[in-house]
């Protein structure tokens, strides 16, 4: 979790080599309530920075997931097609969304880290 | 007034809780010279027996089914409608309850809605059904509109044998979208080559079965020359008692279908409210709008029905919404669904048997005036006449002498010269023999 | 509390869905043998049952008899869900409606034999633009948000007469989630507008945005938090001046019919919930009517079918070539909700011009009653008087382990159905009032006493009541989640 990057708009990204696995945080999570469905992009789809690259559902809302940084997909989790619950019980794990492959590294460091972003949270209540 | 409780008393006592000194005093907000000083210029109000004679005469003005040799289709339908059905529709628990928002109180409309859903779903033979949806024009047009979004394609054909009016609000929903419609010409007596109209930006096609002049088609290869193109076939169904006598539009591969529920618990009601029924094959079920009642549990284990998948709908997703449908067609839906659930299988079949044999002793007494060409060969309990002369001088005299046959096509699509001697004529169960001599005769006399 | 042998509580019945009741071969109704006659269905007769169950008609009318005991109801008690409307349903319009002369006859009939409801409709159109202060009215929208798309295109259709379309539509952040997504399906881009601290619509931020790029504006008027705009006509000012239009949601208009006539705000296309203020019901969620009220600059736009008088009688214009202005399209088949608009009609003229102004006076003051009698004891974001509904938040709950959710299930057990809840978005926990000028002072005392009651159980730390609420209802709180991870949403037969 040291190496994860946080969007304000609680997305997480870790980063290995030049692919970022997102997921949303579990502030985020506990803000939803249950998930019930995710949309995840097609692999092969190129996202800028911002962009809303897939959905979350709880009973009562949706969010958008946006891209932290430019780039393509290269994985999905597929898993959260039937088993969308794993983003409430693991969002930093087994509940990430997509595989994206970072175009700019550089874009990383405009984003948070888990000290800044836990500052940034604590704002927000 | 009769629904206003409030007394005279009670206002001053309210007013002087609430610390104001009249009622006009609560619209401080509104500014001055916009709040009107009396009454608008209209008539003040009126007891039972005066509105009641006052809209009585209004209606005596019109002639309505029940007083007239009557075979009008054109979307429309006249069916015999079991006396309990309004009955049970006027029960004050469903008549004035509100959405089921509050599933603990509602599970009386949600459970109906399953039902209803259920019911769709088996009779158009399609996966799932939503909680239905205005009526089957803007069904139609929903349902193009959800073709462009799965396909994320931009082009929609649609057949010459769909209803004039489903075309017009699917060209105007499709007008501010930059979809592009191709509609094929209405031509009742050629063949349509629909498949040869799809190409990698088509959408969907949309088809109407039995059509708009009554023939009926068999679209399964319609719909896998659909599916190798990568498009969806959207069937639309006017006339529901048909399903009870042909194939369902979802065995013939159908990936949508968007139906008129009218002629089952609905009064024809000069077009409205009616009832839209919204089915599709499961992989679609996340795009598709409207309202859907869901099965669960509550906490204490036992079975009961919510609202669910909402997440789709406008109060949630705002402008990303599936549609922006809100209200979906409640009351007309349960009536359908409790005509329906009378009928069950024996008589739901029977209705569609018993109309379709009466339509083809229309047929065979129609095709017998002089002047007159059946020009289908297939139909179910609707066809068109061709006539030796225009169509609508022809309907108005036949309902100068009390009988009410038929559309005349131009009505709905004028100013073209080859569809001006059509005439579109429905007969249904509620038809005697003795009304189809009295329309053969006054069709003899017109023409 | 002790369960019963058959699940069943008294008047309250178990009852099994229509499916597990079948008889097969059973039907509820007699229907001859047909006569044997040459099928003319080609290939595509159907060869597989259709799969539906046989029941008899005492087994039906006991089925949705049972099934309906389960819902509440105006007609059952106070339903105060703000901008709803649930007022009293005359039954004089069930009756008239249902008069073979408007029930029983067909969209398509020739227009000699319809002459009567072609004045009905005409006639209802008269009231509704003499109430709004309108020219004209399209009176074919199905519903609210139906109207809402109407209006939004019949601006559009204006604008790319006068040159373009335009991009955006501006619409306070307060607005109904309709609004952004009919100006999406218009084909415009959102932009949302925020509230002043009085819950109103901020005016200078208002005035920021409008360019020559903003199509309309969209302001719902009293607006959602219960509040009249007083700034409307400067509002319309403003986005008249930038060459754009004016879009009101009427949803809650019942707060000043006969009062305030939209036609002087300046408002340029506003439709009506017939469903709401005129007294027709909402049947479980819908049908409903939505006609849009029109100004002269779009009334030209307006879309087919209408209902025009001549010296013969009435005419309906259902094709753009024998239209006078420049129709943009159809919405609906055939001509519009009828049925509703008979209801409301007869409402309208029972009502009179007298009592509609009474009735949306008394509607104020219900709302304005209830504000006083709980402002103390619930917290209220924005000082009254309100209009027809009245916005409470949820800061009287802080720290009491109590939701408004939880609230809204407790005043489900005393008998009262909940207000709308966490609408609008603005407050934090709303609870929206609406109790509409048809409650009678003593109902709404009891509601008061009740609100009190729960509120200061709640405060008492009392959260057992709320928490397991509803008790007393066919069914407890319902799994939610579980209904939209795994959707069931038709009957299956049972595996074997």
């Amino acid at each position: 979790m040291a190496d994860m990057k946080f969007t304000k708009e609680h997305e997480w990204i870790a980063v290995d080599g030049d692919v970022g696995t997102v997921g949303i945080s579990e502030y985020a999570q506990e803000q939803l309530g249950d998930v019930v469905f995710v949309e995840v992009p097609d692999v092969g789809k190129s996202f800028n920075r911002g962009e809303e690259a897939a959905v979350v559902e709880s009973v009562k809302a949706a969010s958008e997931v946006f891209a932290p940084v430019d780039g393509e997909i290269v994985e999905v989790n597929s898993g959260l097609e039937d088993a969308p619950g794993t983003v409430n019980e693991d969002a930093f794990g087994g509940g990430w969304f997509f595989k994206i492959k970072v175009n700019d590294a550089s874009q990383l460091d405009e984003l948070m880290d888990k000290a800044a972003y836990d500052a940034y949270i604590a704002e927000l209540d | 007034m009769r629904f206003l409780p409030l007394s005279g008393a009670d206002r001053a006592e309210m007013l002087a809780a609430i610390g104001v000194p009249a009622i006009e005093d609560l619209y401080k907000d509104v500014p001055e010279g916009l709040h009107l000083a009396a009454p608008v210029d209209l008539p003040f109000h009126a007891g039972e027996l005066d509105v009641g004679r006052d809209l009585a005469a209004l209606a005596a003005r019109n002639l309505d089914g029940g007083s007239a040799p009557f075979f009008v289709g054109g979307g429309v339908y006249r069916h015999h409608v079991p006396a309990a059905v309004d009955h049970l529709i006027q029960r004050g628990e469903f008549l004035t309850a509100y959405t089921p928002y509050q599933p603990e109180v509602s599970q009386g409309t949600l459970q109906a809605l399953f039902e209803f859903q259920t019911q769709v779903a088996l009779i158009t033979g399609m996966d799932v059904a939503n909680a239905s949806l205005y009526d089957g024009s803007t069904g139609c047009a929903e349902a193009a509109m959800m073709a462009c979004r799965v396909t994320k394609r931009s082009r929609v054909v649609l057949s010459g044998g769909l209803h004039p009016h489903y075309r017009e609000v699917t060209e105007t929903n499709a007008r501010f979208l930059d979809l592009r419609i191709d509609a094929l010409n209405p031509d009742p007596a050629t063949p349509e080559d629909l498949a040869s109209r799809l190409d990698e930006e088509t959408a969907c096609i949309v088809v109407q079965n039995p059509d708009f002049f009554g023939r009926v088609r068999e679209l399964s290869a319609l719909a896998s020359a659909c599916r190798d193109a990568g498009a969806l076939l959207i069937v639309v169904v006017n006339e529901i008692v048909s399903l009870g006598a042909l194939k369902s539009p979802g065995d013939m591969g159908a990936d949508i279908v968007a139906a008129e529920g009218q002629s089952l618990g609905n009064a024809m009601g000069f077009g409205g409210p009616h009832v839209g029924l919204f089915a599709v094959m499961d992989r679609l079920l996340r795009q598709m709008p409207g309202r859907l009642a869901g099965q669960t549990v509550d906490v204490d284990g036992n079975r009961g029905w919510v609202l669910t998948l909402s997440t789709r709908e406008q109060h949630i997703r705002r402008e990303k919404a599936t549609s922006n449908i809100c209200t979906n067609s409640g009351l007309c839906a349960l009536a359908f669904s409790i005509h329906l659930t009378m009928l069950g299988e024996a008589g739901f079949t029977r209705m569609a048997e018993l109309n379709h044999a009466a339509a083809v002793k229309l047929a065979e007494r129609l095709g017998a005036v002089d002047g007159v060409e059946i020009v289908n060969d297939t139909f179910f309990n609707e066809f068109t006449l061709r006539l030796d002369r225009p169509a609508a001088p022809v309907v108005e005299a036949m309902a100068g002498q009390g009988v009410l046959g038929g559309v005349p096509v131009s009505r709905l699509l004028p100013g073209e010269a080859a569809l001006e001697n059509l005439l579109v004529v429905a007969a249904t169960e509620t038809n005697t023999e003795a009304e189809m001599d009295k329309f053969a005769d006054a069709l003899g006399g017109a023409l | 509390m002790a369960g019963t042998i058959t699940g069943n509580k008294g008047l309250q019945q178990e009852e099994a869905l229509i499916f597990e009741q079948d008889s097969p071969g059973q039907s509820g109704v007699d229907l001859p043998a047909p006569d044997a006659v040459p099928s003319r269905l080609g290939e595509a007769a159907r060869t597989a049952p259709v799969g539906l169950p046989g029941l008899s008609e005492p087994q039906v009318v006991r089925h949705y008899l049972r099934i309906s005991q389960k819902n509440y109801a105006i007609d059952a008690g106070m339903y105060p869900l703000g901008s709803c409307t649930m007022k009293h349903n005359p039954r004089l319009n069930e009756k008239m409606a249902r008069l073979p002369g408007f029930a029983d006859i067909h969209p398509l009939q020739p227009e000699s034999t319809v002459q009567g409801a072609l004045a009905l409709i005409n006639e209802c159109a008269r009231w509704l633009t003499t109430l709004t202060g309108m020219p004209g009215v399209a009176m074919s929208p199905a519903a609210g948000a139906h109207g809402e798309l109407t209006g939004l295109m019949t601006i559009r259709a204006a604008l790319e007469d006068r040159g373009g379309p335009r991009k955006r539509v501006l619409v306070p952040e307060s607005a109904h989630g309709t609004n952004p997504a009919s100006a999406h399906m218009c084909g415009y881009t959102v932009e949302a507008i925020p509230a002043d601290e009085t819950g109103r619509v901020d005016l200078a931020a208002l005035k920021d945005r409008i360019d020559d790029d903003v199509a309309a504006v969209m302001i719902t008027n009293p607006n959602t938090c219960g509040l009249f705009e007083g700034d409307m006509k400067n509002m319309s000012d403003a986005i008249h001046a930038a060459g754009g239009y004016v879009y009101c949601d009427g949803a809650n208009f019942n707060a000043i019919v006969g009062r305030v006539r939209p036609g002087d705000l300046g408002i340029d296309s506003m439709h009506l919930n017939l469903h709401k203020t005129f007294s027709t019901p909402h049947g479980g969620g819908g049908p409903g009517a939505g006609p849009v009220v029109l100004s002269a600059a779009l009334v030209p736009y307006a879309p087919l079918p209408y209902v025009v008088a001549g010296e013969d009688g009435f005419h309906l214009v259902e094709h753009a070539d024998n239209a006078e202005g420049k129709p943009y399209g159809r919405m609906k088949g055939f001509h519009g909700q009828f049925g509703v608009f008979v209801r409301a009609l007869a409402y309208m003229m029972s009502m009179g011009a007298d009592g509609l102004r009474q009735a949306s006076g008394d509607a104020v003051l219900n709302a304005n009653y209830l504000l006083a009698a709980l402002e103390d004891d619930l917290s209220l974001p924005y000082p009254g008087p309100c209009m027809h509904e009245v916005l409470f938040d949820d800061h009287f709950l802080k720290d009491t382990g109590v939701t408004t959710l939880d609230f809204a299930k407790a005043m489900i057990d005393e008998g009262v159905h909940p207000m709308t809840m966490y609408f609008p978005l603005v407050v934090h926990g709303a609870l929206l009032m609406e109790p509409t000028e048809t409650e009678s002072k003593a109902a709404l005392d009891s509601f008061v006493g009740m609100i009190k009651g729960l509120a200061s159980e709640a405060k008492a730390g009392n959260t057992e009541l709320f928490d397991e609420a509803p008790r007393h209802t066919p069914r407890r709180r319902l799994d939610e989640t579980t209904a939209a991870r795994s959707p069931v949403l038709r009957w299956r037969p049972a595996l074997e």
